[in-house]
C-alpha cells in the first residue's frame, strides 16, 4: 500500500506553537482523507523549527468506486422538473436514466450513477492546499510581493517550499503536484541552516529521515528531547552534579534546534550569593539554559547547560564563551538588584516603603496598592482568631506580604514574587511567620498547588483572596464564560481549598456582607429632590430619589438601608459563585454532584466545611438500606405532593390534624415525625450530621408502613387533605438535612 | 567574511565606526539608499519616517541608516556596562520583504566578522508591537551565542493600517554587536575609531560624560512643567498641520504629512522623558500612549494620501 510524505518548509516556527501545529496537520489531513473514502493504516507528524511534516502510511491507490441511485420525477413530468433532475444527477439526456414503476407513484425516472474512485494523488492534491490555506496557526502573517493581495497565503512565517510524494514502498514515488500561492510542490528540501549546503532530493519517509539526519536535522521532536536530556545529564554527572530538570524548558529548547549540541558553561562562584531561584530564573528566562545542582550541598552549582544548534568547528568553545558572557552580564544585573534591595530595606523603614505603594494603581475603580494592602491587613487581623493566628502578627504579615513587588529583583523577574519577600523578611530579621506568609499568601495557585497551613499564612492568604473577590464583584468585573482576566475562579478555588484542607469554620456570608458594606460610600444631594447614591469605588451600586427634601437623619437612614440592600445582594451573588466553585472542586474529588446540589439547595449554606461534612454524611447514609428506602419513600411523598398540589393549586405544609388520623400507620408516622423532628434539629444545631442521619433513619419504617397500608387520596376530602399534610411533614423533616428531591436514584 | 582589503583600523571587529561602515557597504551593495539619522530625538530607528511612513503604501522602498535612539529611562549615570539612555540602532527596511531575507541578514553578520561555523545564530520568536505607533509585526530576536543582537520583523500593520505590501525590518543593536565582535565587556571600552595607543578613541571618550549628564537630566532635572506644555503643543500642532494639509475638502490628497509626523515624534519623546521623571501614573500612562497613537494613525492616513504614500498627483 502506498505512503504519503508531506513536508512544509518555512522560516523559524515559534517553539511554543510546534507541537500543536504537528497535531493539527496530522488531524486535518487524515480527517480529510477519511472523509473522501481514503482509509489509512497509520500517520505520524514531525516538527522542527523549520519544517512541519506528515507521513501517512498504507493508503489505497485510489478511492473506492461508489454507486448511487437517484430517484427522479415521474414520467411525463414538466420539462423543468426533468431538466433539474438531469442537472442534479449529471446526465446529459433523459435516455441515460432508467424507468421504474411503483404502484403508488406510477412510472418514474431513476438515475444509476457509478462513480469511479479518483486516484489518491489527485485527492491529495486537492486536500493539501486547502489544509495549508486554512491552517489554524495561533498567529499568522503575510510577506513578500504578493502580500498586497487579499487572497495571499497566510502562514506562521514565510513558507518556502513543499515536498509531497506518494507511492508504494517498492517503487519510485511520484510527486503529488499542486501549487499554493506560487509555491509548487516537489521532492526537494534542505538540511540544517548552517551545517548542510544545497538541496536534497527525497523519496519517502525513511529516505527523508535518513537524508535529513545526514544533513544534521533530527526530525523527531521526542528524539531531540531525549538527546538533550541524556547529554545534559551525562555532562552534569561527569562533573559530579545533577541536572535541575525542567520539562517546560526542555519542550521549548527542542523547538529551537534541529541539531541539538549540548554544552556546559560556568560562571563566577561569587554570583552564588544570589538566591538559587533568582539565578535559575535569570538563566532560564533570558538564556534558555539549564542550571545544575551540587548534590553535596543541595544548592546550585556554578555551571550551566546550554543547547546550541551547531556542531561548531572549534568544538563549541566560542559558543560557550559567548553564552558565558551573556550569563555573566545577566547575573551581575541580578546580583546588583539583590544587593540594591537589601540596601534599600536596610535604610528605608518598612512604613516608608509601604507609602510608596500609594501611587501604584491596583485597579482604577479599586484604588491604590496601598489601600488594598491596608484592607488586606485589616481583614487578616479579623480572620486571625478564626484560623488560630495571632492578630498582630497576621496584620504585620499582611502589611509586609506585598512589599517585594517594589523591589528590583521582582521588577526584573516577576516569577519570584513572594519568594523574594520571604528572603528579604529573613534578612530584615522579621519573625519566620511573616517571612513564610510573604511567600505562601499567594498560594494555592491552582487545583494541585501547595495549600498553606501555618495560621499566619492562612490568614493573609484568605484575606488577599477575599479582598480580590469582593472588590471585583462589587465593581462588576465577574468572570464570564472563558474570560476571567483577574483569575477570580482561581482565587475562589484557593479559598475553598484553604478552608477545607485546614478544616476552618468560616461563615463566608458575614465576611462578605461586612466587606461589601465597608467598601461602600454614599453620595447624598439634598435639594428639591433628594438623591442618595451608593458607590463602591467609582461604580454606582444603587440610587434612590425622593421629591421631598429629607432631614439629615432621614437621609442617613435611607443611605444605610440602600447600602445594606446592595451588600446583601452582592453577598448572595458571590456566595453562589462559591457554591459553583465548591461543586466543581467536590466533583473533581469524586463526590456525587446531586448530593452537593441537594445540600446547596438549602438556604444559608455559607460554611464550606459544614457543606462538605453534610455531603459526606448524606453519602454514607444513602448507601445504607435505611437511607435508600427512606429516599424512595420521601421521593414518593414528594411526587404525590407535586401532583396533588398542582391539581389543587395549593401548597401543603404541616398542620396535620391529629383527630383525623384514623389508621394506626398514619398515627405512627405522625408521632415519629413529631418525636424525631426536634431531635434532628438539635443534632443539626450541634453540627452532628451522623446523628441527624441516624435519627432520620428512624422514619424509614413508619414511612414504609404508611405507604403500604394507607391510601392518601381518600374519598373523604378532609382525610385526603390531612394525609397530604402528613406527606408534607415527611418532606419537611428530610429537608432539614438536604433537598431529597435533587438526589438521584 | 570581513573584507580582507580593509586596513586594521577600519575592520568591523576592531572599530565601532568600522562596524557601521561595513554595514553601510553591505546594504548599499544590496540596493538600499543609505540615509543619515533623522534629525530629531526618537526612541528607536523605527520612528524615522524612512521606516514608519515609508512602510505604508504600495511603493517599493529599500533603505539603511544608523539612528541614534534615546530611552531616557534606561540611563544609568554611565555606571552600567550595558545600559545606555542614548545608543545607536542600525536599521534596514526592505519593502516588499524580499525572498531569502534571512539569508541576507546572515550574510550581513558574516560581513561584520561573525563566523557562522563558529557561532550559534538562532531565530527566536519575538512578536514586535509598538503601542505608540499603532504598529505590529511577526518575526524574531536574532541570537548569537545566546545574546540578542538584532530584531527581525515582517511588518503587518503600521499606524493602524495594513502594510500592503509587507516590509521586512532589521534592527541591529550596534553597541552590543560591537562589544561582541570586539570581545569587550563594558560598552565604554569599545574602540570607536579602530586606532591603538594615543590615537585610540573609546566609546567612553565619546559618550560617557553625555550618559552622566543626561541621566541627571532625565531622572532629576528635566523641566516637567515645560515638558507637559511641550506635549500639549506638539499634539495640537500635529492636529493643526494635519487639518491644514488636506488639499481640499474631499481629503483625497495631503500636502503636509511629514511636518505633522515630526510633531508626533516630538510628543512621543516628551512622553518618554516625563515617564522617566516618574510623573506619569500607571493609568495616565495608558492615555498618553493612546494620544500618541492617535497622532501616528492620523499621520499614517495623511501619508497614504501623498505621492510617496501611493496617491499620485493628478
Amino acid at each position: 500500500m502506498p505512503d504519503l510524505l508531506l513536508e512544509l518548509f518555512c522560516e523559524e516556527i515559534p517553539a511554543r506553537m510546534q507541537a500543536g501545529a504537528a497535531e493539527s496537520l496530522r488531524k486535518l489531513v487524515t480527517d480529510a482523507l477519511v472523509e473522501r473514502g481514503l482509509v489509512y493504516e497509520g500517520a505520524k507528524a514531525f516538527v522542527t523549527p523549520r519544517r512541519l511534516a506528515l507521513a501517512v502510511h498504507g493508503l489505497p491507490a485510489q478511492q473506492p468506486d461508489t454507486h448511487e441511485e437517484r430517484k427522479g420525477p415521474r414520467v411525463g413530468a414538466p420539462q423543468g422538473a426533468i431538466d433539474g433532475f438531469l442537472k442534479a444527477a449529471g446526465l446529459t439526456s433523459i435516455e441515460q436514466a432508467s424507468i421504474e414503476s411503483d404502484p403508488k407513484k406510477g412510472e418514474f425516472y431513476v438515475a444509476r450513477l457509478h462513480k469511479h474512485g479518483r486516484a489518491t494523488p489527485e485527492v491529495i492534491a486537492e486536500i493539501i492546499p486547502q489544509v495549508i490555506r486554512a491552517f489554524p496557526w495561533p498567529k499568522s502573517m503575510r510577506w513578500g510581493k504578493g502580500s498586497s493581495s487579499p487572497t495571499t497565503l497566510r502562514w506562521v512565517r514565510p513558507l518556502q517550499s513543499i515536498v509531497c510524494t506518494f507511492g508504494p514502498e517498492t517503487e519510485e514515488p511520484e510527486v503529488v503536484a499542486f501549487e499554493v500561492d506560487g509555491i509548487r510542490s516537489g521532492d526537494v528540501t534542505r538540511g540544517h541552516r548552517f551545517l548542510s549546503e544545497g538541496t536534497i532530493r527525497v523519496r519517502r519517509l525513511e529516505d527523508w529521515m535518513a537524508k535529513l539526519e545526514a544533513a544534521f536535522v533530527v526530525v523527531d521532536r521526542e528524539r531531540r528531547k531525549d538527546i538533550i536530556l541524556n547529554d545534559a545529564k551525562d555532562l552534569a554527572l561527569a562533573q559530579g552534579l545533577e541536572l535541575v530538570e525542567d520539562a517546560g524548558l526542555l519542550e521549548e529548547i527542542a523547538g529551537l534546534v534541529e541539531w541539538p549540541v549540548v554544552l556546559m558553561g560556568s560562571f563566577d562562584p561569587a554570583f552564588l550569593d544570589v538566591p538559587d531561584e533568582v539565578i535559575r530564573a535569570t538563566i532560564r528566562a533570558n538564556q534558555k539554559c539549564f542550571v545544575l545542582r551540587d548534590p553535596a550541598t543541595g544548592r546550585l552549582a556554578r555551571r550551566f547547560i546550554l543547547v546550541s544548534n551547531l556542531a561548531a568547528s572549534d568544538g563549541g568553545a566560542a559558543i560557550i564563551a559567548g553564552n558565558e558572557r551573556v550569563i555573566r552580564a545577566r547575573l551581575s544585573d541580578a546580583k546588583f538588584f539583590w544587593e540594591t534591595d537589601q540596601k534599600t530595606n536596610a535604610t528605608v523603614p518598612l512604613a516608608e516603603r509601604l507609602e510608596r505603594f500609594g501611587n501604584v494603581t491596583f485597579h482604577e475603580k479599586l484604588g491604590s496598592q496601598l489601600e488594598r494592602i491596608r484592607r488586606i491587613a485589616a481583614l487578616a487581623r479579623e480572620l486571625a482568631p478564626v484560623v488560630g493566628a495571632d492578630p498582630d502578627l497576621a496584620e504585620q504579615a499582611a502589611l509586609y506580604a506585598k512589599s517585594d513587588l517594589r523591589t528590583e529583583v521582582v521588577g526584573e523577574f516577576p516569577e519570584v514574587q513572594g519568594l523574594m519577600g520571604r528572603y528579604y523578611a529573613r534578612l530584615e530579621g522579621l519573625p519566620e511567620e511573616i517571612a513564610a506568609a510573604a511567600e505562601e499568601h499567594y498560594k494555592p495557585q491552582g487545583p494541585t498547588d501547595f495549600v498553606p497551613t501555618a495560621p499566619v499564612s492562612v490568614a493573609v492568604a484568605l484575606a488577599d483572596k477575599l479582598d480580590t473577590l469582593v472588590g471585583f464583584w462589587a465593581i462588576d468585573e465577574k468572570p464570564t464564560g472563558s474570560k476571567d482576566p483577574y483569575a477570580l475562579r482561581r482565587a475562589a478555588l484557593g479559598v475553598v481549598r484553604i478552608v477545607l484542607e485546614n478544616g476552618l469554620k468560616l461563615r463566608l456570608g458575614q465576611f462578605f456582607r461586612s466587606l461589601f458594606r465597608s467598601g461602600m460610600t454614599a453620595k447624598v444631594e439634598v435639594g428639591t429632590t433628594t438623591v442618595v447614591t451608593g458607590l463602591f469605588g467609582t461604580r454606582i451600586l444603587g440610587a434612590v430619589l425622593s421629591d421631598t427634601a429629607l432631614s439629615f437623619e432621614q437621609a442617613r437612614d435611607l443611605v444605610s438601608e440602600t447600602l445594606d440592600i446592595q451588600a446583601e445582594s452582592l453577598t448572595t451573588d458571590l456566595l453562589s459563585f462559591f457554591a459553583d466553585r465548591l461543586k466543581v472542586h467536590l466533583r473533581e474529588a469524586g463526590a456525587r454532584h446531586d448530593l452537593v446540589d441537594a445540600v446547596f439547595a438549602l438556604p444559608g449554606q455559607d460554611d464550606l466545611l459544614l457543606v462538605v461534612k453534610r455531603v459526606e454524611a448524606l453519602g454514607r447514609f444513602l448507601s445504607t438500606e435505611d437511607g435508600k428506602n427512606l429516599l424512595a419513600g420521601t421521593k414518593r411523598a414528594a411526587n404525590i405532593l407535586r401532583i396533588e398540589e398542582k391539581k389543587d393549586g395549593v401548597t401543603y405544609e404541616g398542620g396535620v390534624d391529629m383527630v383525623l388520623l384514623h389508621e394506626p400507620e398514619e398515627r405512627a408516622l405522625a408521632d415519629a415525625i413529631a418525636a424525631l423532628g426536634p431531635q434532628i434539629e438539635a443534632a443539626l444545631a450541634g453540627e452532628d450530621f451522623e446523628a441527624a442521619m441516624a435519627l432520620l433513619a428512624g422514619l424509614r419504617a413508619p414511612v414504609d408502613a404508611f405507604f403500604e397500608k394507607v391510601t392518601v387520596n381518600a374519598e373523604d376530602p378532609a382525610l385526603r387533605v390531612n394525609r397530604l399534610r402528613l406527606l408534607a411533614d415527611i418532606r419537611a423533616a428530610t429537608r432539614s438535612i438536604a433537598d431529597f428531591d435533587r438526589i438521584e436514584g | 567574511m570581513i573584507d580582507p582589503a580593509l586596513p586594521p583600523h577600519m575592520r568591523p571587529d576592531k572599530s565601532f565606526q568600522g562596524l557601521i561602515l561595513a554595514l553601510h557597504a553591505f546594504w548599499a551593495d544590496k540596493g538600499c539608499v543609505v540615509l543619515q539619522p533623522y534629525d530629531m530625538e526618537v526612541g528607536a530607528g523605527t520612528f524615522h519616517p524612512a521606516t514608519t511612513l515609508r512602510a505604508l503604501g504600495p511603493l517599493p522602498w529599500k533603505a539603511a541608516y544608523v539612528q541614534p535612539s534615546r530611552r531616557p529611562k534606561d540611563g544609568r549615570y554611565g555606571k552600567n556596562p550595558n545600559r545606555l539612555q542614548h545608543y545607536y540602532q542600525y536599521q534596514v527596511i526592505l519593502k516588499p520583504s524580499p525572498a531569502g531575507l534571512q539569508d541576507l541578514y546572515l550574510a550581513s553578520l558574516s560581513a561584520i566578522g561573525i563566523d557562522l561555523n563558529l557561532h550559534d545564530v538562532r531565530f527566536v520568536e519575538d512578536d514586535w508591537e509598538s503601542p505608540t505607533l499603532g504598529a505590529w509585526g511577526l518575526g524574531w530576536e536574532c541570537w548569537c551565542d545566546g545574546m540578542e543582537v538584532s530584531q527581525f520583523t515582517y511588518f503587518q500593520q503600521v499606524a493602524g493600517f495594513e502594510c500592503a505590501p509587507v516590509a521586512g525590518e532589521l534592527t541591529y543593536g550596534l553597541e552590543r554587536l560591537a562589544m561582541y565582535v570586539q570581545g569587550v565587556e563594558n560598552v565604554y571600552d569599545l574602540n570607536f575609531n579602530g586606532r591603538e595607543g594615543d590615537e585610540k578613541v573609546t566609546y567612553g571618550d565619546v559618550f560617557l560624560q553625555a550618559e552622566e549628564e543626561y541621566s541627571r537630566h532625565n531622572f532629576e532635572h528635566a523641566d516637567t512643567d515645560m515638558l507637559f506644555e511641550q506635549f500639549r503643543m506638539a499634539e495640537s500642532a500635529a492636529a493643526k498641520y494635519l487639518e491644514a494639509g488636506w488639499e481640499d475638502a474631499s481629503k483625497a490628497r495631503h500636502l503636509m504629512a511629514q511636518p505633522a509626523y515630526d510633531q508626533c515624534i516630538k510628543a512621543s519623546h516628551v512622553f518618554n522623558l516625563l515617564d522617566a521623571r516618574g510623573v506619569i501614573s500607571v493609568t495616565e500612562r495608558q492615555s498618553y500612549i493612546l494620544r500618541v497613537r492617535e497622532l501616528a494613525k492620523a499621520c499614517g492616513a495623511a501619508w497614504l494620501a501623498t505621492a510617496a504614500g501611493g496617491t499620485p498627483a493628478p
